[in-house]
């Protein structure tokens, strides 16, 4: 449903403005949300500065920058730290995005960091991405098949591998569902991009044989058809992904086999 | 155990309030919008066409109130409306066939939808006035 402002309980205050470090040259003002479940209060946001000469190029280097040398509680997602894992997914500068990808010269003025946009949150910059999981779940993502078994692999053209180019490189980060108004007011039944970017990857696969219940389970007024070619989902992606478009042609596919 | 669980206070995060606007996502709500105020253009509409069937007294007042500055101003609104819907719809339509999808097309196909609405509003009131003047 559509909630334009945020409930009680979520209401951003001011936060702590944390010291600026003595005897720094290249100071940068970096704004973070915080949440902690245990002192019940209001989500705050909080300011550091951090000395840029000190630090990594990336904007995950400054939150571990943050973490080790000025408070040790702020909470964030990170692994590979190489845009492959999709941990450290979030809101900076009002745009999805990965921490570990986007540089702080990428950014104009204070760096202003939120978790992912319209999610409950854990606490911090940690976004419970439970239905997230769930849904991705719900297409079964893997290969299903009625033929049987070959001796050996199930062999594929190169011409069929193409089609999953623009698909298999998606990485489950949720840049892209949680940018999505539409998966904002509906995610309780909308799929969202990134999870049907993933439908669409078995739906574009030679080697799968269960095209039309797939598309049987995606047949449904909130599932699919929410997508309204909002386009946030492109505009997102960390990885230079399409779901709009995976999301379009799931829809011609719809069209295609009722004539 | 009474009380709540520690996921039942958990915030929502903020999503309109910290969201940078982008191209595509304006137009698409205003697209919304002027869905939603075409109908109260079609009421107005509906108005003038009763107005004609009603009689000659009616269908001047309603006449004289579209002609005045306010109406033609309520008009200019509803003709603007109509073609940015209409050539939304359009670019809506490019989309169907999953054409236009990549960041330059479906940034061009958003931009010229909102300039050929405009230019298009202005030229067929330019040529309303022009064709009244030349009667």
């Amino acid at each position: 449903m559509v909630e334009l402002s945020l409930p009680q309980n979520s209401r951003i205050g001011k936060g702590q403005v944390w010291p600026t470090p003595a005897g720094a040259g290249n100071i940068r003002e970096i704004q973070i949300y915080r949440w902690n479940p245990d002192d019940g209060k209001n989500p705050r946001v909080d300011t550091y500065f951090i000395d840029l000469d000190d630090c990594g190029p990336m904007i995950l280097d400054g939150l571990i920058k943050i973490k080790n040398e000025i408070d040790p509680t702020l909470t964030f997602r990170r692994s590979c730290r190489e845009g492959i894992c999709g941990s450290c997914a979030m809101n900076i500068d009002g745009t999805n995005t990965l921490a570990c990808t986007k540089g702080f010269d990428e950014v104009k003025g204070v760096v202003k960091i939120y978790p992912l946009p319209h999610q409950k949150v854990v606490k911090d910059l940690i976004p419970d991405l439970t239905n997230f999981y769930a849904q991705h779940a719900s297409i079964e993502p893997w290969l299903q098949t009625k033929s049987p078994e070959p001796q050996t692999e199930w062999l594929q053209s190169h011409e069929d591998r193409e089609q999953l180019d623009g698909l298999y490189e998606c990485i489950l980060c949720a840049c892209c569902s949680t940018s999505c108004p539409s998966y904002w007011w509906n995610s309780d039944r909308y799929l969202g991009p990134a999870v049907l970017l993933q439908a669409y990857r078995w739906l574009a696969d030679s080697r799968d044989e269960a095209t039309g219940e797939r598309l049987d389970n995606l047949e449904d007024p909130f599932r699919l058809y929410r997508c309204h070619t909002i386009m946030s989902c492109a505009q997102a992606c960390p990885k230079g992904l399409n779901p709009a478009k995976a999301i379009a042609e799931i829809k011609k596919m719809m069209v295609e086999r009722r004539v | 155990m009474s009380g709540k669980s520690v996921s039942d206070n958990r915030p929502l995060s903020p999503h309109l309030q910290i969201y940078k606007p982008i191209f595509t996502m304006v137009m698409s709500i205003v697209h919304r919008i002027t869905g939603v105020a075409l109908y109260f253009g079609t009421l107005l509409l509906v108005w003038w066409l009763m107005a004609a069937a009603t009689g000659a007294t009616y269908f001047d007042f309603v006449n004289g109130f579209f002609a005045s500055w306010f109406g033609r101003l309520v008009l200019f609104g509803y003709t603007w409306t109509l073609l940015h819907h209409m050539f939304g719809g359009l670019r809506h339509f490019v989309w169907d066939t999953g054409r236009g999808f990549s960041e330059a097309s479906r940034m061009a196909l958003s931009r010229w939808s909102l300039v050929a609405s405009i230019v298009l509003t202005i030229l067929l009131w330019v040529i309303a006035y022009w064709a009244k003047g030349s009667m």
